[in-house]
């Protein structure tokens, strides 16, 4: 019997940080993630290949994203770290695996969930074409491999990360036709107070926005995506919109980059069968936890924008503070100050993270309730926003799980991940309450495994 | 106080199927279910409508059935995605194979049209197959369908033909007196009816005892995975002699196959699938398809469903009450029996009797000792 372990899933900036405080207290934690690299989506590191300065890579970040790489490099003899692991699986106080192709079961005691966040959506006429990325691809491409997502690029939707990629686009040398947010300038105008709370990080936006206009990048508000353009090779090749005056105006390109915020991977949660409530500030199901971040099954701590969009900077704290609460229920109960004040810390986050997601950047509703019928929505089975409504109106239905049922909605490689909150948009339609499309169920694996995987005979413990 | 013909708990396809039989009959129906109607055994199971391999004693109403599958985009507007691709059973060792060959004599008197495959022949006809197989039987007729969409679309045309169906609607408790049904609802409210139909699935047994009728119903969850979509290449639905797997290729191409079971907790309604066991299945179908090897798994699933101690259903009047029949505890092969299923109580709710032969399913059977065996999916 391998004796069970203290178990953080991610290495962003919420895993890593956790893994630092664990590693003070003389725990021997073991760290899985997905990816080949530590860092997460925000501090990704490049493969070897293509490495690049700090400065390069994480602009002003640089020398965060440095102190939490080096911090997490200095543990390394005292972590068990699994990169490029894909959890698939979580049952009971067990976790199923897919490490070197294999198929494995690790115990935990245990766990500290940091499972992040990924693009939420906006189907546009055009979005599966070739050359058509999320925000958060586009910013991977670039950070991972040094290549971006075409010669010439165009980003829209709305949200902090539409002025970061943009940035780090034209910053690294390739042509951003331009930057086209969907709310309306006068949004930042309102939100101004609570935004000016957010000191350095809305600093940072202003700055963005400066050094965008300083380079004539045509920055647009308040427009309204129409089409993703294909050429003749049936790739991207423009972008129409409408803009805020209501005049159509088309950018040529060879890429596009677009999102509309995070949403919290709650997969892993989900099979863990851990609580959940709807959250109208998140827009989505989330695992319900006590104020510091205790899940509602004993012994799980939530962290990072996994448990609800935050922020890099939240989620260093709300990493640090899963490990300092699994520690004082292990018995350092003088941890309780600094537990106090991490707490408190990341309430005064909020006003301005509210400002940043609901006023400033706030996801544009009407848009994604009333994406056009031709659009596709889920694009693994081929569905269109019209097919979706077709079958809420002959079912008389509006519950995803019934119409995953009878349309194959979100039955495809992604299980959903990627369509599933567009979907729910649609369905939703003129509804006021969202949640009343119930919650669409994770089923494992949460993402595609090789049969080939199980076939090593009796499987084994990591 | 709403009072009814005859009243169903449970809307699973079986329960979907005597509504809409006693409907189009002109009774007033009730159909109580309390979640959503096909979303229990009926919606989530793996689509194998065979009746190769069944029980002599489900092959009557198997056959009945057989020809309302064949019928479905007439009755109730949607085919079902039911398709005669045929089923062929596997064998894997000399014993196997002769026991296809001795049911192919158990089942003669039933026109299955059941074709014995050496292993020449299995392999020209299907060279896919991996070493595993040695021989099959193959019977035609038989097929599979997507059983997401029949119980709703069963549920939908009854209510075309004025069933009231009551999704949401848990009945808490029944008894019987003034020769009337008086069902109790979770929300306080009560429903009447000269006619109980219990067709509640893994929750049958429970049903029947509180009118005094005691079966043991035990409960399984058969562990389900599906594949990315691959080409078309498989044809029939596939199972193998001692039911340990069974694999089919829908028409959008993914490969289903189950093996094993995972969890089913009958109280909390809660079902999943068991990792270990989807690692065992997996090797399992590879076992007789090796190409899956290459296949991405993309997701696991199971269902809760009713078990009975000799492997088949209970169908039949309750020998305790007069008025109520009993069809439940379908062990792992219900979906192909549902719409006759539904068809044999209706009948018995307005007439008293079949034509259709299910003696041998009688409640009453568990009052002698049984011996019979389970059949497997
Ligand atoms: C994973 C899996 C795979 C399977 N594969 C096959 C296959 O390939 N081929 C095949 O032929 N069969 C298969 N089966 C079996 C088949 O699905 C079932 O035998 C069949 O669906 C049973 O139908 P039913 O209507 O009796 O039960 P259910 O579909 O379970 O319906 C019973 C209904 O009763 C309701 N209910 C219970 N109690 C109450 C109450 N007190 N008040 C109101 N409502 C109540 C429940 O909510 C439920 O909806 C499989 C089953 C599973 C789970």
């Amino acid at each position: 019997m391998v004796e069970a372990r203290i178990v953080i899933i991610g290495a962003g900036p919420a895993g890593m940080k956790a893994a630092l405080s664990l590693v003070e207290a003389g725990h021997r934690p073991v760290v899985i993630d997905e990816a080949q690299r530590s860092g997460g989506q925000v501090y990704r590191r490049p493969s070897p290949a293509a490495e690049r300065s700090p400065r390069a890579l994480y602009g002003f970040e640089a020398a965060r994203a440095q102190r939490l790489h080096q911090g997490f490099d200095a543990i390394a003899d005292f972590i068990d770290y699994y990169p490029e692991t894909l959890i698939w699986n979580a049952e009971g106080r067990t976790l199923d695996l897919l490490y070197n192709g294999q198929n494995q079961r690790i115990a935990w005691s245990h766990l500290i969930l940091a499972t992040g966040a990924m693009d939420r959506i906006i189907p546009v006429s055009g979005w599966t074409l070739p050359g058509a990325y999320t925000l958060g691809a586009a910013q991977i491409a670039l950070k991972a491999q040094a290549v971006g997502i075409g010669q010439s690029v165009v980003f829209f939707g709305t949200g902090p990360l539409l002025y970061l990629v943009a940035y780090q686009y034209a910053k690294a040398g390739i042509t951003v036709k331009a930057v086209l947010d969907v709310s309306a300038f006068r949004q930042s105008v309102v939100a101004l107070p609570q935004l000016l709370t957010g000191g350095r990080t809305f600093a940072k936006g202003l700055f963005f926005l400066a050094w965008l206009r300083a380079r004539r990048i045509p920055v647009l508000r308040g427009i309204t995506p129409v089409e993703i353009v294909a050429g003749t090779d049936q790739a991207v090749a423009g972008i129409t919109i409408r803009t805020a005056g209501g005049k159509l105006r088309h950018f040529d390109c060879s890429g596009v980059g677009f999102g509309y915020g995070l949403r919290s991977e709650t997969q892993i949660a989900d099979l863990l069968e851990l609580e959940f409530a709807f959250e109208h500030n998140h827009r989505q199901w989330l695992p319900v936890s006590d104020d510091n971040g205790r899940a509602s099954t004993c012994g799980v701590y939530l962290a990072g924008d996994g448990a609800g969009i935050l922020g890099a900077d939240a989620a260093e704290l709300t990493g640090r503070r899963a490990a300092l609460v699994l520690r004082f229920d292990l018995g350092e109960t003088e941890l309780a100050a600094e537990i106090d004040t991490l707490s408190a810390r990341l309430n005064a986050m909020r006003p301005f993270r509210h400002a940043l997601d609901h006023v400033a950047f706030a996801f544009p509703e009407r848009l994604a309730r009333n994406v056009p019928d031709d659009v596709i929505i889920c694009r693994c089975e081929g569905l269109r926003a019209a097919n979706i409504r077709q079958m809420a109106r002959d079912t008389e239905e509006i519950d995803l799980n019934r119409i995953k049922a009878f349309t194959r909605l979100g039955m495809g490689r992604c299980q959903g991940r990627v369509c599933v909150a567009a979907a729910t948009a649609v369905l939703a339609g003129a509804a006021t309450d969202m949640s009343s499309t119930g919650r669409y169920r994770c089923q494992a694996p949460v993402k595609p495994v090789p049969l080939r995987a199980f076939l090593g005979g009796c499987d084994e413990q990591v | 106080m709403n009072r009814f013909d005859v009243a169903i708990i449970g809307g699973g396809l079986a329960g979907c199927s005597a509504a809409f039989h006693l409907s189009k009959r002109g009774a007033s129906v009730a159909l109580l279910e309390r979640g959503r109607c096909g979303a229990q055994a009926s919606g989530v199971n793996f689509g194998g409508v065979r009746r190769q391999g069944r029980h002599p004693a489900e092959l009557g109403i198997a056959q009945r059935s057989h020809a309302l599958w064949k019928d479905l985009a007439r009755l109730i507007g949607t085919d079902g995605e039911f398709r005669t691709t045929g089923h062929l059973k596997l064998a894997r060792s000399p014993d196997e194979m002769a026991d296809l060959e001795a049911y192919r004599e158990t089942a003669r008197t039933f026109d299955l049209e059941l074709e014995l495959l050496d292993t020449k022949s299995l392999r020209a006809r299907y060279p896919y197959l991996g070493q595993a197989a040695q021989g099959g039987s193959f019977c035609p007729g038989d097929g599979q369908a997507n059983p997401r969409i029949v119980a709703p679309a069963f549920s939908r045309a009854a209510r075309a033909l004025g069933a009231t169906v009551l999704e949401n609607t848990e009945v808490v408790h029944g008894r019987r007196d003034d020769g009337d049904f008086r069902l109790e609802l979770a929300s306080g409210q009560n429903i009447r009816a000269r006619r109980l139909l219990n067709m509640a699935g893994a929750w049958g047994a429970r049903i029947a005892a509180w009118f005094g009728d005691i079966v043991q119903e035990g409960v399984m969850a058969p562990n389900m995975c599906v594949t990315e979509p691959l080409p078309q290449f498989i044809g029939p639905a596939l199972g193998v002699c001692g039911g340990d797997v069974y694999i089919r290729q829908v028409p959008q191409g993914s490969v289903i196959f189950g093996a094993g079971y995972g969890l089913a907790d009958r109280d909390r309604v809660f079902a999943r699938p068991l990792a270990d066991v989807t690692a065992a299945g997996a090797r399992l179908a590879v076992s007789i398809i090796p190409r899956l090897a290459d296949a991405l798994l993309v997701r696991t699933w199971t269902g809760i469903e009713g078990t009975m101690p000799d492997g088949i259903p209970v169908m039949g009047p309750s020998p305790s009450t007069e008025g109520l029949f009993h069809a439940f505890g379908f062990t792992g092969h219900g979906f192909q029996l549902g719409p006759a299923a539904g068809a044999v109580m209706a009948e018995l709710a307005l007439d008293g009797e079949t034509p259709t032969e299910i003696g041998a399913l009688a409640f009453t059977r568990f009052n002698r000792s049984s011996t019979a065996t389970r059949t497997g999916c």
